[in-house]
C-alpha cells in the first residue's frame, strides 16, 4: 500500500512516458507517432522532436515538416561522422513533450563524446526524472523477457533490449497494428526499407508466419499488461497484498548454455504469476575451477537477470542440490525453475544431477524443469579448466616426495609383516597409507601414491614375488579398490580444503569490513574517514580509491592533500557528479557510463548526498564480479553509514551549543537589564532633576547630581565594554593582535586604567628583571588584569593589600595576582570563571558576572591557563600563565 | 582665540563638544560628513581637527589623509574602544594623538591643550626635560638628578627626544623605530620594548608604575611630563 502510493508520487513529479509499440519494424509506429504529435501541436503543446530516424522514408519526412527539431550531435565513431540524439540540448530545451524514436536504440559507446549512458531508455529515463514527458516507439523482439522466444519464432536475435520494467512502467502504450498481408506489401512497395534489401528482409525475417507470430506476442503483451494494472487496483482496493500466498519463484542456474533461458523462463513464469523471483547460482568447488571466460559469462548473466527484476543470490556449498533445498526452505520458494536434466543411463544412476536430487528432495514447492531449446546443444566436453589463482591450491613438489616416503614406509612395515600375516593384512598397510596421503597431501601426490603402493605391493608380496606379474586374477579386484578408495579419499579431501580455502577468503574480505568499520567508528572528521576507508578499500580490492566529498557548495571536490598512495588522483568529477545527484552508480560495469575506466558508487541512497566512492580496479573484471560488486557496494555503504553518523554526531553537538547559547542569551538579558536599568533610573532622574529644577538647587546639590550621572555612565560605559568584548570573543571575531611585550609594561597599563578605583589599595609588585617578554595580545591582557584588579577592587575592603608577581615556568611565565581579602567563597571557586557568577549575591556590588569570564577567554585564547585559589596567609590568589614563545604553527 | 574643527555625525556629541570647547575659549567649527569636512578645513584654516572616525559617508583616515596632504595642523581622532585597529590607522595615517569614548571633558580638553601647545612650538628646538627631580638636557645630551649623573645610551635619549618632541601626545611603536632605529627595523617592537624599559628603570620612581613614560597597549607610548617652559602652571594647577 505504502509502496504504491511512493510510486505514485514519484510518478507525479516524473515525466509521462507514451509508448507506441508495434509488432515489427514497418508497422507505422514512428508514422503514427509523428501523426499524433502533429494534431497535439496544433492544439499548442509545447512538443518537440528530439530524434526520428526517418530511415529515407518520404512519407515520414513530410509530416517532420512544421515540428520543432532538436539538432542531433555529431559523434564521431571509429572514423565516421553519426548524428546522435542530443540528451543535454534536451534538458536544457525542456519542452512540454519530447519525441525520441527508437526506445532500444543503443548509444556509440566507444563515440567521442562518449555518451552519458549506454541506451537510449536510460537518456529517456533521465528525461523523464526531470519531468519531461516522452513519445518512444519500441518493436516487441526488443523487450528483455520476449527476446529468447522471438528468437525462436525468428531465428534471429536481436541485440538491443529493454528491461520489461520500462515497458511495464510507461504511463500509456499505444499499440499499432497492421496486419501482416498489409505490412509485406507496404514492404514490398518500399515503404519500409530501400527497394534492394526488400528480398533479404521478406526472407528473414518478415515470413507471414514471423509476422503472425510477432503479432499475437505484441497483442498479448499489452493484454498482460492491461490486465496487470487492472489486477494492481483490484489489490489495493482490498485491504493488502500481505492477505494473498505470494507466490516465489527461485531460478536455479548453472554454469552451462541454459542459463540464460532459465532466466528469461523465470521472468515470464514470475511476471504470470505476478510473483518476486530470485536467480541463484551455487558456487561448488566443482565451479570454482571453471575457465575466467566461464566465469564472465555468468556474470553477465547475474547482471541480466537483475536487469529482468530478479534478486540475485549466489551460494557456496559442496553440493548444488543440498544448498538450493536448503535456500528454497529458507526463502520460501514455492516454485524452482531449473534445467532438465542432462545425464542419461548408468551416468545419471550413478552421479545424480542436480536436477534429479532435487525433485526427489522437494518438500513444499513445485520444482518446473525446462527443457533445451531447439538451437541449443548441449555443451560438448568442458571447457578447459583453468584454476583462478586466487583460489588455486599451489603445487608442493615436497609433497609428493613426502607422498613416496609413505609408501616406503608402508613397504617397510609390510616387509616386516610379512612372515606373520596374511596377504590381506598386508594391504591394509598400503590402504592406510594411501589414505594418509590423501588426507594430508592433496589429489595429485595422494594419485601417486595410491599408484605406487600398488605397483609395490604388487611386485614385493604378489606372488610371483619380485615380478610385475599376477598369478591370481583375485588380486586385480584389491589393485582397482585400492586405487579407487584411494582416490575417491584424496578428491574428497582436495573438495573440502578448496571450500575451506573459499570461505576462507570469504571469512578475511568480511573481517576486512569489520575492520574498516572499526577504525571508522574510532576516526573522526569526514575527511579522515574517508582516508581510513580508501586505505581499506584499496587493500581489499586491489584497486586505487577516492571519496570525494562536497564542499560548501554541495559541488564535488577532490580531497585536498593526497594522503594516501593509493589514493585515485584522476577521478572524473564530473561522472562522480551525476552519481551524487542522481544517487546511481556509474561508470564501468554499471549502466551509465560503462566505458569509464573507474565505478563510481555513491556512499548512501538517502537524498541527503554524502559523497561518491571512485574505484579504478587494477583488474577490471574482479569489480565487475556481482559478489565483488556487492562487497564493493557494502564497503561504500558502511562508510556513508559512518559519515552519516559523525554528521549526525556533529549536528547534535551544534544543536547542544547553540542551545547553550540560547540559556545564556536569556541569562544575559536578564542579567544586563537589572544591571543597565539601575544606572539607568539613576541617570534619567538625576539629569531630568537638573534640567527641571536646576536653578532652585544650590551648586553643591547641582554638583552631586551631575557626579551621579558621570559615574552612572562610566559604570554603563564599562558594563556594555564588557558584554561587547564578551560577545565578539563568543563569536570568534577576535583576531589576536600578539606582539612582544613587558610584563612591567601590560602589568603598569593596567594599574593605571583602574588607579581611581584602586587608589586605596597598597600594590606591591615582584617581577623578576630576567622575566623574557611576552608574546601576546597587550591590549587585551591589560583588559584581563584590569578585570582582576577590578574584581578585587570590587570584592575587598578598602586598604586591602594587593600583591603582583611573575615567574618563569619552562616556555610560559606563571603570573600570580593576590589580596589579603576574606578569599573566595570555597563553594563557588569551581564556577568562578564562568560567566555571570558573583562573589555575593546580587544587588551591593555593580556589574555583571562578566569580568573573569572575560579574564578566562583572553588567557584561553593566548593558550594560558587560569586558575583561582587561596593566598597563603589569607585572601584570594588568581593565577595565570602566558606564553614566552610564538606559537609553532 | 583657536579655532577648532570638529567633524563628527551625531549631533549629541557635537552639542556637547561644542558646549565643552566654547566654555573653554575656542571657536568651534562643525562638519557632519567626509565632504563637509575637507571643505570646512580649506576655509577656516582651523588650528586644530577632532576627527571621529565613524563617519557616515567615509571613513575619518580619509579626512586625515587628505589633509595632512596640504597642512601639519594638529589632528586628535575620536574612536570607540574597540577600534584599536582603525586607532593605529588613523595615528599612521598622520593624526597626532586619539581619544576615546566615552571621554571625560578633562582628558579631552588637556589633549586639546597639548597638541595645541605642540603646534605653537613646532619649530622650537627641544627643551629640557624635568622628570621628577631628574633633569634632561635634549640637546647636549645630559641627565642629572640631585644625588648623582644619570647615564643615558645613545638609543635611549633618542628615544625620549622623540617622545618629547610630540610634547605629551602619543606615539606610536612603529613612528618610534622608524625615528630611532630606522625603517629598516619596522616591527622589531621588541628592541623598542627593551629600550622604555630601561628608561624606566633609571627614570621612574617606581618603573612597574610609570609616571612618565605610559604606554598605551597595543598602540604606543607617550610622554606624560610638563615641559619646563610652561613646568610652572602645570605644577601649580597639580598643586590645587
Amino acid at each position: 500500500m505504502l509502496a504504491k502510493v511512493i510510486a505514485d508520487e514519484t510518478r507525479a513529479r516524473r515525466g509521462k512516458l507514451r509508448i507506441f509499440f508495434g509488432a515489427s519494424a514497418g508497422v507505422g509506429k514512428t508514422y503514427s507517432m509523428l501523426e499524433a504529435a502533429r494534431v497535439i501541436r496544433t492544439s499548442g503543446v509545447d512538443i518537440v522532436i528530439g530524434y526520428v530516424e526517418p530511415h529515407g522514408r518520404i512519407e515520414t519526412e513530410k509530416l517532420l515538416e512544421g515540428l520543432e527539431q532538436l539538432p542531433t550531435m555529431p559523434v564521431n565513431y571509429r572514423g565516421t561522422l553519426r548524428r546522435e540524439f542530443d540528451l543535454n540540448a534536451s534538458l536544457a530545451r525542456r519542452p512540454a513533450i519530447l519525441v525520441v524514436d527508437e526506445l532500444a536504440h543503443s548509444n556509440l559507446i566507444d563515440g567521442d563524446p562518449a555518451p552519458r549512458h549506454a541506451k537510449r531508455w536510460q537518456d529517456i529515463e533521465e528525461l523523464l526524472e526531470q519531468g519531461i514527458n516522452v513519445w518512444t516507439t519500441v518493436n516487441v523482439q526488443h523487450l528483455e523477457s520476449l527476446n529468447d522466444l522471438v528468437a525462436q519464432i525468428t531465428g534471429v536475435r536481436q541485440r538491443e533490449t529493454i528491461p520489461d520494467r520500462i515497458f511495464d512502467e510507461a504511463d500509456e502504450i499505444e499499440l499499432i497494428d497492421l496486419p501482416p498481408d498489409d505490412l509485406i506489401g507496404r514492404l514490398k512497395a518500399g515503404k519500409v526499407y530501400v527497394p534492394e534489401q526488400v528480398p533479404t528482409a521478406i526472407e528473414r525475417f518478415f515470413r507471414k508466419s514471423n509476422l503472425i507470430a510477432l503479432r499475437e506476442l505484441s497483442l498479448r503483451r499489452v493484454a498482460d499488461r492491461v490486465d496487470a494494472a487492472a489486477r494492481a487496483s483490484v489489490l489495493t482496493d482490498r485491504t493488502s497484498r500481505a492477505w494473498m500466498a505470494r507466490d516465489r519463484i527461485m531460478v536455479a542456474i548453472g554454469p552451462d548454455a541454459q542459463a540464460e533461458q532459465l532466466v528469461r523462463a523465470g521472468k515470464r513464469i514470475a511476471d504470470g504469476l505476478d510473483a518476486e523471483w530470485s536467480v541463484v547460482y551455487v558456487e561448488t568447488p566443482e565451479l570454482l575451477r571453471l575457465s575466467a571466460a566461464e566465469r564472465n559469462r555468468r556474470i553477465d548473466l547475474l547482471r541480466l537477470a537483475e536487469s529482468l527484476g530478479a534478486e540475485t543470490v549466489t551460494l557456496d556449498g559442496p553440493s548444488a542440490a543440498q544448498v538450493l533445498l536448503e535456500y528454497a526452505l529458507t526463502r520460501k520458494a514455492t516454485r524452482v525453475v531449473i534445467g532438465a536434466p542432462k545425464r542419461r543411463g548408468v551416468w545419471a544412476w550413478l552421479r545424480p544431477s542436480t536436477t534429479s536430487e532435487l525433485i526427489r528432495n522437494a518438500r513444499g514447492f513445485d520444482v518446473i524443469t525446462i527443457g533445451l531449446a531447439d538451437e541449443m546443444h548441449p555443451p560438448v566436453g568442458r571447457p578447459a579448466p583453468s584454476v583462478l589463482a586466487e583460489f588455486a591450491a599451489p603445487v608442493h613438489w615436497k609433497r609428493y616426495v613426502w607422498a613416496l616416503v609413505t609408501s616406503a614406509i608402508a613397504t617397510a612395515v609390510a616387509f616386516a609383516m610379512f612372515p606373520y600375516f596374511e596377504l590381506v593384512n598386508i594391504v591394509m598397510a598400503y590402504v592406510l597409507a594411501s589414505t594418509i596421503a590423501g588426507v594430508r597431501f592433496g589429489r595429485g601426490p595422494a594419485v601417486l601414491a595410491a599408484v605406487v603402493n600398488v605397483l609395490a605391493f604388487d611386485f614385493c608380496f604378489v606372488p610371483p614375488r619380485f615380478t610385475f606379474s599376477v598369478a591370481d586374477v583375485q588380486y586385480i579386484v584389491t589393485f582397482a579398490v585400492m586405487l579407487i578408495v584411494a582416490v575417491t579419499l584424496a578428491n574428497l579431501m582436495a573438495s573440502v580444503r578448496q571450500q575451506t580455502r573459499v570461505a576462507g577468503a570469504r571469512e578475511r574480505r568480511t573481517s576486512l569490513l569489520y575492520a574498516m568499520s572499526r577504525e571508522l567508528a574510532a576516526t573522526r572528521g569526514l575527511n579522515n574517514m574517508a582516508v581510513v576507508a580508501v586505505r581499506h578499500i584499496a587493500e581489499v580490492f586491489d584497486c586505487q580509491a577516492v571519496v570525494l566529498l562536497p564542499d560548501s557548495g554541495g559541488r564535488l571536490r577532490h580531497p585536498g592533500e593526497a594522503a594516501v598512495e593509493v589514493s585515485f588522483k584522476n577521478a572524473d568529477l564530473s561522472i562522480a557528479q551525476w552519481v551524487v545527484d542522481h544517487g546511481k552508480r556509474a561508470g564501468l560495469g554499471s549502466d551509465t557510463l560503462p566505458a569509464a575506466p573507474a565505478l563510481y558508487l555513491p556512499l548512501t541512497d538517502e537524498p541527503q548526498r554524502l559523497g561518491v566512492l571512485a574505484v579504478l580496479p587494477a583488474n577490471r573484471r574482479r569489480v565487475l564480479l556481482p559478489e565483488q560488486r556487492h562487497l564493493l557496494e557494502t564497503f561504500a555503504g558502511q562508510l556513508g553509514l559512518a559519515m552519516e553518523r559523525a554528521r549526525l554526531a556533529d549536528q547534535a553537538e551544534a544543536a547542544r551549543v547553540s542551545a547553550e547559547t540560547e540559556s545564556l542569551r536569556n541569562t544575559l538579558l536578564a542579567s544586563i537589564s537589572h544591571d543597565l536599568r539601575t544606572p539607568l533610573s539613576v541617570i534619567a532622574g538625576a539629569s531630568s532633576t537638573l534640567v527641571e529644577r536646576g536653578r532652585d538647587l544650590d551648586e553643591d546639590t547641582r554638583q552631586s547630581l551631575a557626579r551621579a550621572v558621570e559615574t552612572k555612565a562610566r559604570e554603563m560605559s564599562e558594563l556594555v565594554s564588557n558584554v561587547l568584548d564578551l560577545m565578539r570573543f563568543e563569536s570568534g571575531q577576535i583576531a589576536l593582535r600578539r606582539d612582544w611585550q613587558t610584563l612591567d609594561d601590560l602589568v603598569g597599563s593596567a594599574l593605571g586604567r583602574v588607579e581611581e578605583r584602586i587608589r586605596s589599595h597598597p600594590v606591591e609588585i615582584v617581577i623578576p628583571p630576567e622575566l623574557p617578554a611576552l608574546f601576546v595580545d597587550a591590549n587585551l591582557v591589560v583588559q584581563a588584569l584590569v578585570n582582576l584588579l577590578d574584581n578585587i577592587a570590587k570584592y575587598t575592603p578598602p586598604d586591602t593589600p594587593i600583591h603582583i608577581s611573575a615567574q618563569v615556568d619552562d616556555a610560559l611565565v606563571l603570573v600570580t595576582v593576590d589580596d589579603e581579602g576574606p578569599g573566595l567563597p570555597a563553594a563557588q571557586r569551581e564556577r568562578l570563571f564562568d560567566k555571570f557568577q558573583r562573589g555575593q549575591d546580587e544587588g551591593s556590588v555593580v556589574g555583571v558576572g562578566l569580568g573573569l569570564a572575560i579574564c578566562r577567554t583572553i588567557i584561553q585564547a593566548h593558550g594560558g591557563v587560569i586558575t583561582a585559589g587561596d593566598r597563603p596567609g589569607g585572601g584570594a590568589r588568581l593565577q595565570f600563565t602566558l606564553p614566552t614563545k610564538e606559537p609553532a604553527s | 582665540m583657536h579655532r577648532i574643527l570638529v567633524i563628527e555625525d551625531d549631533a549629541a556629541i557635537r552639542n556637547v563638544l561644542r558646549v565643552l570647547l566654547c566654555a573653554e575659549q575656542y571657536r568651534v567649527v562643525e562638519a557632519e560628513t567626509a565632504a563637509r569636512a575637507d571643505i570646512e578645513a580649506r576655509t577656516h584654516r582651523p588650528d586644530l581637527l577632532l576627527v571621529d572616525l565613524g563617519l557616515p559617508d567615509g571613513d575619518g583616515i580619509t579626512v586625515i589623509k587628505e589633509v595632512r596632504a596640504w597642512s601639519t595642523v594638529p589632528i586628535l581622532v575620536l574612536s570607540a574602544r574597540t577600534m584599536d585597529a582603525q586607532k593605529v590607522a588613523a595615528l599612521d595615517a598622520g593624526a597626532d594623538d586619539y581619544v576615546t569614548k566615552p571621554f571625560s571633558a578633562p582628558e579631552l580638553l588637556a589633549r586639546v591643550r597639548a597638541a595645541l601647545r605642540r603646534s605653537a612650538r613646532n619649530i622650537e628646538q627641544p627643551p629640557v626635560l624635568q622628570l621628577g627631580n631628574i633633569a634632561i638636557d635634549l640637546t647636549r645630551r645630559e641627565a642629572r638628578s640631585p644625588s648623582a649623573e644619570v647615564h643615558l645610551t645613545p638609543l635611549e635619549y633618542r628615544v625620549l627626544d622623540c617622545l618629547a618632541r610630540q610634547g605629551g601626545m602619543i606615539v606610536t611603536a612603529n613612528q618610534l623605530i622608524r625615528e630611532v632605529w630606522g625603517p629598516g627595523r619596522l616591527g622589531d617592537t621588541r628592541s623598542l620594548r627593551v629600550c622604555i624599559k630601561n628608561l624606566r628603570q633609571k627614570l621612574e620612581a617606581n618603573s612597574s608604575r610609570p609616571q612618565y613614560i605610559v604606554t598605551e597597549p597595543g598602540v604606543g607610548y607617550r610622554l606624560r611630563v610638563p615641559l619646563v617652559t610652561d613646568a610652572v602652571p602645570a605644577s601649580s594647577r597639580r598643586a590645587d
